[in-house]
């Protein structure tokens, strides 16, 4: 679970709307000089939209490139081209075999259309698609002219499909190349023939972990893995822009081994190693093939605890091929691949998806003045998270904290931070000292005069913001930002003290920033249309996605984790235990247990929070005592920070074990449990409910503006289990009739508390309403 | 006589590349078309040219300058270390110019890998090569332009006024390598220095582990992006579209012109050394001209299977030492010295270490020719350091693009080709050999060595560096001061 979670966070694919690729816009014009080269000889080339086609010498040259996208997907359209264009290599007697290109820069293909999917209503449809593209693929594979798939950019889902059926690939070694079988993140599986192939390419256990994990894999690991048989180096400045030279050359190296594979000069086989080979040997043996079976399946039960089906049903394909001949194979693809696309998970994961893509967007348009200095005050934990961030995306950076060692630890963990990045060999030692000089570390506010983003993340002490406030508008010039980082101090508050309130904006990082995705952006009534827009430009820099919320206790992550949480101690009051509380909640599908939750958080920043929030929205947010915290930190019991919490925490020691501590506070503290509201379902459904109700209400309040914002924020943000989509997709696809059910069951007993507001009662007394239309 | 010496150029030309291959003929035709206003104009400016003395600063001049024979690396050298090199250039410039080493002022010398017992290799050399001991020495690193550096060091402190004589020279020893004992060995060790007790070294030694003793050899790659020079010249090669065809085409006129050279005793800076325990060697060992389709059964060395350096349109590694004696103008003369010429604007730059490496000389050539008031047209000798064929092709294609000029250089137009009638007709690093220290040097005294033979005026060298950095000069020869000939 915590794996897919990870998978979730560094997801890299793609609908043809993903801006992933950045194109200088001075680049794409020659780009589309190039693309409209002339042929020595062209077939219908404008008759033709997506494929364009010409004939070097006997090779084919099939040139792929969507219009009006920035990416090129398996669309129907293109789909019928290709075939199109396949039908007239095979059939000439002049063209001996075929590159396929693509001359978008940045992209292959980056998967199929999704929009294809999502306007099929039943199963039958769906494999209907897959078992098209099944059969292209199938003739494309038995191929007599040999076809070469020249890869630049993204290869995802059904590009890679493509590619693999090809009988010669070859990638540039660009960062951009990426190759991946990302289906499984969507709730589905590869469904045009990449669950028979993949195994029989790479190999069982890097096809499982391709198409299980759905991670993407760079060019020269792919070389590796045998997934591609050459690598081409990106090329730098000639006279032509380096990304049309680079495809070009490309273009010329796979049309040498096109030329190569027809002549019989090259063999598309490959030289196996030792390990692999003995490797095939083992799963030749059916005892040994049953075995590996088995451990995948039950590493994937674990991790997914049942709530994702995709996964299961990945083994089951490949097994199905293995054991009973390919036709059974992609018979069972298909089959499997329509039943998946009709699943509650598959559309959760879709929807979050596309969320997502929006949350990618800036949609407050282009700030005046790009942020080119940013200043973050605070080194701690948060702090320097964001100035790691920051840097490593090019972002001159000063950090400042008031003492040395404090501003040391800070510039020790972004360098940490950037060096477990070589470690992983994702960045150069050379990189890493290039990026941490972007990085200026200092005790005073010297260079704030040029900063033109200040971040704050100093502790959540209201005067103590005030004060940086001032300090800092002393110093920085009229247009630059200021910014706070604070889960839940209103920014009005904040900004009472400042001489330009319109200037002042919430910026809410989620911990560890580095790894986190999710930028909770706060706005004030008095926040102009242009801080948020600077904000937001900031915070996509930084690679985050973002929602933009408006100001108020807790805002919105904070305030739904809240009444949540105060549900998490009335339940631990009620006697149950914290291990059976986190696997009650994790095998519900949040990532980290509820129990847990509260120790990495901090239980000081808990009763923090609960004591403000509870102040602010009263009965609503009670449940659990708010002494049980005060207790804990009367103890020193601070969660994992400390070393004790609800567990007990050490360093290098992997197994936690309970803090035996915490059975007298609890048992001093308990309260008696109502047995017709505690089954494990019961204390499940009162966590969440909880949660959903309270985000519904954010966006009948309007701090939320939109649904997919609120879904984003409780996944990337809360951990909200991804199966559900978020709370809004969870009651769209659950039902609110059936969510308000289970309120007004829990309101009996526990009153207001689980009263579900009107925009929930709304839905659920009109079936046809909707959140996602 | 300047009639014949285009004829004589052009049949030349065609005569020494075998094939007349589209590639030879495209520069062939260029002198051609152009001859006539050439002539022209050389016939007009022989007595307007300008000096590029520059007022209030002092005329700076190469006396004369020597170097060992070029050698492939593990051939007659390889027993030597690399102050023995040095000391055999340093000899033979004195043997050769018969300067009192007691007016040597300060003696500075250029290495690239360096032998760790000799870090100032320049002081050891000195003193072996018996320069006085009051003549101080000191050397400098700067990749391949390293003895460019050494030379332009002592322009600074000739024209400072510091000293009025200083030798410069370069020296690399590419047969022995410092290979080190991995970081974790060495740090073994320096503990077990330190430890005072049986059983704290014990302990230290218990800590031992087998993949300590695996060596650690000098990087052959860019520190900052970890690309090899080979490579990044393949992929520079093929960024500017240069087939290997013409990159075998152009090794094999480096090679070619050089055999000639050398079979007409044109390489007169080159003094014989006789090697402890060997023979003399009298002459450069690299220099094979072959023919194309040998070279096309080489398999791509860097870039594999499908690139386009191979060893033979590379430069080969290569020991050697250079060394020149350069003086105030004024104490040149007192002395008695027909110098051979003046060391005028001199300029480096640098780019992006990755992508454009090896580009350099596009960079440096318009800016030190613009420095020095003068345009392509007017430089009679073209000297440019030969990495790599397909790095002087790139250098050549950028120089005549107008869009590359437009959007990396800032420029409205192309800097413009060099004539290739005037480049390298001595052959280059290709095939005299490169040792990384030493080829500055050399550069300039074969630019200079051409200026007296071929009559011209102004001479111009580049050179690229590894870390994307380049040197370029602009010289003259002493020939406009017609009281020396």
């Amino acid at each position: 679970m915590r794996k897919m979670q990870k998978g979730l966070f560094y997801l890299i694919w793609v609908t043809d709307r993903n801006p992933i690729i950045f194109q200088k816009a001075s680049l794409v014009l020659p780009l589309l000089r190039y693309i409209c080269r002339s042929f020595t000889r062209s077939s219908a080339l404008l008759t033709r939209t997506h494929i364009n086609y010409g004939v070097r010498g006997d090779v084919a040259v099939i040139r792929i490139n969507s219009p009006n996208s920035k990416v090129n997907t398996l669309s129907q359209e293109l789909h019928s081209e290709f075939m199109e264009v396949m039908n007239e290599v095979w059939s000439s007697s002049q063209i001996r075999s075929a590159v396929l290109i693509s001359t978008k820069p940045g992209c292959f293909i980056a998967g199929a259309d999704l929009n294809m999917l999502n306007s099929c209503t039943t199963s039958q449809e769906v494999t209907q698609i897959s078992q098209e593209a099944q059969k292209m693929f199938e003739k494309l594979e038995k191929s007599t002219k040999p076809v070469v798939a020249a890869i630049n950019g993204s290869c995802l889902g059904g590009g890679l499909e493509l590619a693999i059926s090809c009988q010669y690939r070859i990638a540039t070694k660009d960062k951009k190349t990426v190759l991946g079988s990302p289906e499984v993140l969507l709730g589905i599986l590869p469904g045009a023939g990449a669950t028979q192939r993949l195994p029989k390419m790479v190999g069982r256990p890097a096809a499982f972990d391709m198409m299980l994990t759905g991670r993407g894999i760079r060019a020269d690991r792919a070389k590796k893995m045998g997934l591609v048989d050459q690598l081409v180096e990106p090329l730098g400045p000639g006279v032509k822009p380096p990304e049309e030279r680079t495809i070009e050359y490309l273009e010329e190296v796979a049309i040498t081994f096109a030329k190569g594979l027809a002549d019989k000069k090259i063999t598309p086989k490959r030289d196996k190693g030792l390990v692999e080979k003995l490797t095939s040997y083992a799963l030749s043996i059916p005892f040994v093939r049953q075995q590996i079976y088995k451990k995948v399946e039950e590493k994937v039960r674990k991790q997914t605890k049942g709530l994702y089906p995709a996964p299961l049903k990945i083994i089951d394909v490949v097994k199905t091929g293995i054991e009973q001949g390919s036709t059974a194979g992609y018979l069972s693809e298909s089959q499997t691949f329509g039943e998946l696309a009709m699943t509650k998970e598959s559309k959760a994961l879709m929807g979050l998806y596309r969320g997502q893509t929006q949350c990618k967007k800036n949609k407050f348009g282009a700030p005046q003045k790009e942020v080119k200095q940013l200043a973050v005050v605070g080194a701690g934990l948060m702090g320097a998270g964001i100035a790691q961030v920051s840097v490593d995306k090019g972002l001159q950076t000063i950090l400042k904290d008031t003492t040395l060692p404090a501003l040391g630890r800070g510039q020790q963990q972004v360098f940490k931070g950037l060096n477990d990045k070589v470690k992983k060999k994702t960045l150069t030692s050379f990189e890493r000292d290039a990026m941490f000089s972007n990085l200026i570390g200092q005790l005073d506010y010297r260079g704030f005069e040029k900063a033109d983003m200040v971040i704050e993340a100093v502790f959540e002490d209201l005067n103590l913001k005030h004060r940086v406030l001032k300090e800092a508008e002393a110093v920085i010039p009229d247009h630059c930002v200021f910014a706070s980082n604070t889960s839940a101090l209103p920014i009005g508050e904040i900004a009472t003290v400042s001489k330009r309130p319109e200037k002042v904006i919430g910026m809410h990082y989620f911990s560890p920033v580095d790894k986190m995705q999710l930028l909770e952006i706060i706005t004030t009534e008095k926040t102009s249309k242009d801080t948020t827009a600077s904000a937001v430009d900031v915070g996509l820099r930084q690679g985050k996605v973002i929602i933009v919320v408006k100001d108020g206790p807790g805002f919105y992550t904070t305030r739904c984790l809240t009444p949540m949480m105060s549900e998490v101690i009335r339940i631990l009051q009620e006697g149950v235990g914290p291990k059976n509380l986190d696997s009650l909640t994790t095998s519900f599908g949040f990532p980290v247990g509820a129990a847990t939750l509260v120790d990495e958080g901090g239980v000081d920043v808990a009763k923090h929070v609960a004591e403000n929030l509870g102040k602010m929205f009263g009965e609503r947010f009670a449940g659990g005592s708010l002494e049980v915290l005060m207790q804990m930190i009367s103890k020193g019991f601070l969660g994992r920070k400390s070393g004790k919490g609800f567990y007990i925490y050490q360093e290098g020691v992997k197994n936690k074990n309970l803090n035996s501590d915490m059975d007298s506070i609890l048992a001093s503290l308990k309260m008696p449990s109502q047995p017709d509201v505690s089954s494990d379902e019961d204390i499940q459904y009162r966590l969440v409910t909880r949660f959903v109700n309270e985000a519904i209400l954010c966006l009948q309040e309007g701090v939320l503006a939109t649904p997919a914002e609120g879904d984003i924020g409780a996944v990337f943000g809360l951990g909200f289990p991804p199966c559900l989509g978020g709370p809004f997709h969870f009651v769209d696809l659950y039902g609110a009739q059936k969510i308000v059910d289970r309120l007004r069951k829990y309101e009996t007993a526990y009153e207001k508390q689980f009263t579900p507001c009107q925009l929930l009662v709304d839905h659920a007394n009109n079936p046809n309403k909707k959140f996602y239309q | 006589f300047s009639d014949f010496r285009m004829i004589s150029l052009l049949t030349y030309t065609l005569k020494n590349l075998p094939n007349t291959s589209k590639w030879a003929l495209r520069f062939c035709m260029r002198p051609l078309s152009s001859s006539s206003q050439l002539q022209a104009a050389a016939a007009s400016q022989t007595k307007s040219k300008k000096t590029l003395a520059k007022p209030n600063i002092r005329n700076i001049v190469v006396v004369d300058g020597v170097r060992t024979p070029f050698l492939l690396s593990g051939t007659s050298y390889k027993d030597l270390m690399p102050h023995d090199l040095a000391r055999a250039a340093l000899s033979g410039l004195l043997h050769r110019t018969s300067v009192p080493k007691d007016v040597v002022d300060y003696i500075i010398f250029g290495t690239v890998i360096q032998e760790v017992k000799t870090s100032n290799v320049a002081r050891e050399a000195a003193l072996g090569a018996g320069f006085s001991d009051k003549t101080p020495a000191h050397t400098v690193t700067m990749a391949c332009i390293s003895s460019n550096q050494a030379m332009t060091t002592a322009v600074g402190l000739i024209a400072s006024g510091q000293c009025d004589v200083v030798v410069a020279g370069g020296v690399e020893l590419m047969s022995d390598i410092p290979i080190r004992h991995s970081r974790k060995m060495r740090k073994m060790m320096l503990d077990l220095n330190k430890a005072k007790t049986l059983a704290q070294r014990l302990s230290i030694i218990s800590k031992f582990r087998l993949n300590f003793l695996s060596p650690e050899l000098p990087a052959v790659s860019e520190f900052s992006t970890s690309e090899t020079m080979g490579h990044s010249a393949d992929r520079l090669a093929a960024a500017f579209a240069i087939s290997r065809e013409e990159q075998d085409e152009y090794a094999l006129r480096s090679h070619s012109l050089a055999k000639k050279a050398q079979d007409e005793g044109l390489l007169s800076d080159v003094v014989p050394f006789k090697v402890p325990g060997r023979d003399t060697v009298t002459q450069d060992n690299g220099i094979r001209p072959s023919s194309l389709d040998q070279m096309a059964k080489l398999k791509p060395a860097f870039i594999k299977p499908y690139g386009t350096v191979t060893a033979a349109n590379s430069s080969f590694l290569t020991d050697g030492a250079s060394a020149v004696l350069i003086m105030a103008e004024e104490k040149a003369l007192a002395m008695g010295y027909k110098p051979k010429a003046y060391l005028r604007d001199f300029m480096y730059v640098s780019q992006d270490p990755k992508d454009q490496l090896l580009l350099g000389p596009t960079y440096a050539t318009p800016k030190v020719l613009e420095k020095a008031g003068l345009t392509m047209n007017d430089i009679d000798v073209f000297e440019f350091h030969e990495a790599f064929s397909g790095q002087i092709l790139a250098n050549l294609k950028a120089m005549d693009s107008d869009w590359f000029a437009q959007n990396y250089m800032g420029r409205k137009a192309k800097v413009g080709l060099p004539p290739l009638e005037k480049f390298n007709n001595w052959g280059g690093s290709l095939s005299l050999g490169h040792p990384f220290g030493a080829t500055g040097c050399r550069l300039v005294m074969a630019a200079a060595n051409r200026l007296r033979k071929e009559g011209g005026q102004y001479g111009l060298v580049a050179a690229c560096a590894a870390g994307g950095q380049v040197f370029s000069i602009c010289f003259t020869c002493v020939t406009d001061k017609t009281s020396y000939l």
